[in-house]
């Protein structure tokens, strides 16, 4: 079949990089990504299922890779080559619809779960991300054992597949339910948050959470803030017209350009701007861009003992370091889904928790284009582009491949 | 002998009228037959010997005894003078205020008098810097004062430092400076560049606190000043002449200094922008081309230097000392003689070029705020009578409006440019929903106390300043501002004059008549 794929070049990686100073479609033709034919990955064993690819979404990580700006961190923890494509709504052999949940857990690479009901992301071990009956990798479309969604066909293990419609309120059109993996992530993020605010020193005041950056998983992040997480105050940094009304629709209370929101958060702190930082500022800054000036911006604005939350993968960063230390500012990752606690006590599964925000906010909204495989180069280059463009999520669509 | 001011009436012969845009100008061919032009009172001649009539009214001022007999040994005198808010532009060295101060010191001293502090009236204005307390003060006196800490800058959130007079009839609440109000004598020197100034505004003013500012900074006071420079259709100048009676009752006792200035602003080699343009010499139009020009190429930073380094040769037309009331009823009726312009009725569409400069970005950055100040709460208000422009009719300013602003002067406005007007740009709604967060915010406090900063609440009062002229106008048109700023204003954007007669014909017809009030120089519109 058909499909896109990652090989391992250190020189296409280069200049893939280098090219993408130019433009990202130049990085796509230069770069480690090809537009090839590939044997459809056999089933690793009981419990795995074909699942026929209809729409997957083409996320920050991906474009990171296609561009050669991911880390070499990744180079133990996934398996060349690779078919990527992690946000993904597809098709069974029977024709049920399901939602992927890339991460390959516990139970897909043949171990026990961490504890019992627990979701692919769980435990606090990641040994068997690069072991097991499976090459290593850390999600469906980061692994060669498993393929991709950006290939009509991969095999996905139980463990990972949501059925769609087979519950009560689930069902939900193709470009809803592709948008479900990237709202996840957001909504983690965002109950990455809950413990901060609820332990502020102030709760007559709702507590200020800052959101820099209003892509898809900006824009989830605030969803996830506004629907799970009480008493906050949300302030988001958006560049974009579209992103800036999408944010005001997702709940947030103010919205201003990147450069206001320093400013805006310290309006809402009623704080002091000292130098480059806010004397206080947000009780927790989630940064859904993941630069060297992202993280800085948030290490400005996030108040002494306060938290931020890496939600955009950040790769090789510069920090000055200093203001964090001084105001013991917590760095926290947040990289993908499980088991969620919320903040009133209850536990559930972050997917289970996007696919009712999906719906409820009718997320196929922010799926601006989709377009064949073969027309990848211009995918990634709108999606590299998207805020600009008018866009937010941009989509492969293989309803039409033939398999 | 210099020629009142006058209205052409724009036919085709008409050449094109200058306009200012910011740092920079336009030539506008207006619509001949019926549009016409405003042109300002050529500027009155200044007195010869400024330093003998500054004592010659030190010693013989209306209404009150000689300031030397005012004086006396283990006395508490305090001088306020005007901040950098005043004359615009600032004037050639000496500064009316160092040449006036120095002979009041050398009064008191001659007095015995040894407990003398200088304060600079900034109200809610930002602190001046030292290049500009030097420029307005002379360095002998700022030497002789600062050093020691006897030269102040009026600091309204200074709660130690504040003294409460009393409630007005109305309940307007009068807190002024403590010192000033403490002193046996408070001395207050004055440059009155329009109608407005002087009077009970000055001490009533220019030394209170929020607490008492708010009381007539506000939209309500603000929309029913018709106009400001007409003070007793100014409920503005009513509720500070009601504070007045309190200071009088309970303050201490003033001895005003009021100064008026010709409208010579203009130095070598911009000369030509005073003169009407039919009179042009080749020499003018070649400096016309050769500044537009200039300003134009110039980076921004640049041109603005280059204007804001301006200095007016402005000088002295009369001085008057004595009693507030008494003072000021000559000096407004000074300022009447040189500024009045009789204009026969109303106008459809009034135009205004907004130029580089208003009271509250000297040395700094004309921000989106302070061109709607300028052009809706100064320029629309420079007339007696009626306004220029009929109710429902359309303002017209041309400036750049970009979306720039100074930090360190106005950061607040930064603020309320993005959060407030973001919001609303109803100045009664914004008084009510926001201002209390801006006047209490404790940044702004911080740096309008420490820094150079306007108060926190300053871009309202800005705003409610235009308050009138919004609720009477039909449309406000900015032609070659930046389209997004202008409309986050609440305003309409025009490229080009032509643009901006066409979108006003959606509000006034298609002929309407138009009216240019080219200033400055600084004139009133006296309409019948």
């Amino acid at each position: 079949m058909k499909a896109l794929q990652v090989s391992r070049s250190v020189s296409k990686l280069g200049m893939a990089r280098i090219a993408s100073a130019i433009s990202p479609a130049t990085a796509t033709r230069v770069g480690p990504l090809d537009y090839t034919t590939v044997d459809e990955p056999e089933l690793p064993g009981p419990g795995w299922h074909r699942v026929k690819t209809r729409l997957a979404g083409i996320c920050g990580s991906d474009l990171s890779l296609v561009e050669g700006h991911a880390s070499l961190y990744f180079e133990d923890w996934v398996s060349f080559p690779f078919v990527p494509g992690h946000e993904v709504v597809g098709e069974l052999d029977d024709g049920t619809r399901v939602i992927l949940e890339p991460v390959l857990g516990h139970e897909a690479r043949g171990f026990a779960p961490p504890f019992a009901g627990a979701a692919p992301g769980d435990g606090d071990d990641y040994g068997h991300l690069a072991t097991g009956h499976l090459e290593p990798g850390i999600q469906t479309g980061f692994c060669c054992s498993t393929g991709g969604g950006w290939a009509p066909e991969f095999v996905a293990h139980e463990s990972q597949l949501h059925r769609i419609g087979q519950q009560p309120g689930t069902d939900m059109p193709d470009e809803r339910a592709v948008l479900v993996e990237p709202f996840a992530g957001g909504i983690h993020a965002a109950l990455l948050a809950a413990p901060v605010v609820a332990a502020r020193q102030d709760p007559s005041r709702p507590a200020i959470v800052a959101v820099l950056g209003a892509g898809t998983m900006g824009l989830a992040a605030v969803a996830g803030l506004r629907r799970y997480v009480p008493d906050v105050h949300i302030i988001v940094g958006a560049r974009y017209p579209q992103q800036r009304a999408f944010a005001m629709a997702y709940g947030a209370d103010t919205v201003v350009g990147p450069d206001g929101l320093q400013r805006a958060v310290r309006r809402a702190a009623g704080c002091h701007m000292v130098g480059d930082h806010l004397s206080s500022g947000a009780h927790v800054t989630i940064d859904a861009v993941g630069t060297s000036g992202t993280v800085t911006d948030c290490l400005r604005i996030t108040r002494p003992r306060g938290r931020v939350v890496l939600l955009g993968m950040p790769a090789d960063v510069t920090l000055d370091l200093t203001g964090l230390w001084h105001r013991e500012t917590e760095l926290k990752g947040a990289y993908t889904y499980g088991t969620e606690t919320l903040p009133d006590g209850r536990t559930c599964r972050t997917f289970d928790l996007a696919i009712e925000t999906a719906n409820d906010l009718q997320a196929e909204r922010l799926l601006s284009a989709t377009y064949p495989l073969s027309d990848h180069i211009d995918a990634i280059a709108h999606a590299a582009t998207a805020g600009r463009r008018g866009a937010v999520k941009v989509a492969f669509d293989m309803r039409k491949e033939v398999h | 002998m210099p020629r009142p001011g006058f209205v052409l009436n724009v036919d085709r012969s008409t050449p094109p009228t200058l306009f200012w845009h910011g740092e920079g100008f336009r030539l506008e061919k207006l619509p001949a037959d019926r549009s016409r032009v405003i042109y300002a009172p050529e500027p009155h001649d200044a007195i010869d010997d400024i330093d003998g009539a500054i004592r010659a009214s030190l010693l013989n001022p209306i209404d009150m005894d000689p300031l030397p007999t005012l004086l006396f040994p283990g006395m508490k005198l305090t001088i306020a003078f005007d901040d950098v808010s005043l004359p615009l532009p600032k004037m050639r060295r000496p500064d009316l205020r160092q040449r006036i101060i120095e002979q009041v010191l050398t009064m008191a001293a001659d007095a015995g008098v040894d407990d003398v502090e200088l304060l600079a009236a900034l109200a809610l204005h930002r602190r001046m810097h030292e290049f500009e307390l030097r420029h307005a003060l002379g360095d002998r006196v700022y030497d002789a004062f600062e050093p020691r800490g006897l030269l102040k800058q009026h600091d309204a959130e200074d709660p130690d430092n504040l003294a409460f007079l009393g409630t007005t009839d109305l309940g307007e609440e009068i807190e002024i400076n403590k010192r000033a109000a403490e002193s046996d004598l408070l001395v207050y020197v004055n440059i009155n560049l329009v109608a407005m100034d002087g009077g009970w505004k000055s001490t009533a003013v220019g030394l209170a606190s929020y607490r008492s500012l708010r009381h007539h900074h506000n939209p309500t006071t603000m929309e029913a000043s018709h106009s400001f420079m007409d003070q007793h259709a100014s409920e503005l100048h009513k509720s500070t002449w009601r504070m007045g009676k309190v200071m009088r009752e309970h303050g201490p006792k003033i001895f005003q200094i009021e100064t008026t200035l010709n409208t010579d602003i203009y130095p070598q080699p911009f000369e030509f922008l005073a003169k009407r343009e039919w009179e042009w010499t080749a020499k003018d139009r070649a400096l016309y081309l050769g500044t537009a020009k200039s300003v134009a190429k110039a980076p921004p930073r640049m041109a603005r230097k280059i204007f804001q380094n301006m200095e007016a040769p402005h000088q002295m037309t009369s001085i008057q000392s004595g009693e507030v009331e008494a003072v000021h009823k000559i000096t407004t009726q000074n300022v009447y003689d040189q500024q009045l312009v009789e204009v026969e009725g109303q106008t459809d569409i009034l135009t205004m070029g907004i130029p580089y400069i208003c009271p509250y970005n000297v040395h700094s950055i004309m921000n989106p705020i302070l061109v709607m100040c300028t052009g809706l709460g100064y320029f629309f208000n420079l007339y007696r009578g009626k306004p220029l422009v009929r109710e429902g009719g359309v303002v017209i300013l041309t400036h750049p409006t970009t979306n720039e602003f100074n930090p360190v002067h106005h950061p607040s406005y930064i603020d309320f440019f993005e959060e407030v007007l973001a919001d609303t740009t109803d100045p009664h709604v914004m008084s009510q929903k926001w201002e209390k967060q801006y006047a209490e915010d404790e940044w702004y406090k911080h740096l309008y106390r420490t820094s150079n900063a306007y108060h926190g609440v300053h871009p309202f009062y800005m705003w409610y300043w235009g308050s009138h002229a919004m609720k009477y106008t039909g449309k406000v048109i900015i032609v070659g501002g930046d389209a997004a700023t202008v409309r986050k204003l609440g305003f309409t954007p025009a490229s080009t004059m032509n643009d901006a007669l066409e979108i006003a014909s959606d509000t006034v017809g298609r002929h309407p008549t138009i009216t240019h009030i080219k200033t400055p120089p600084l004139m009133i519109a006296d309409v019948k």
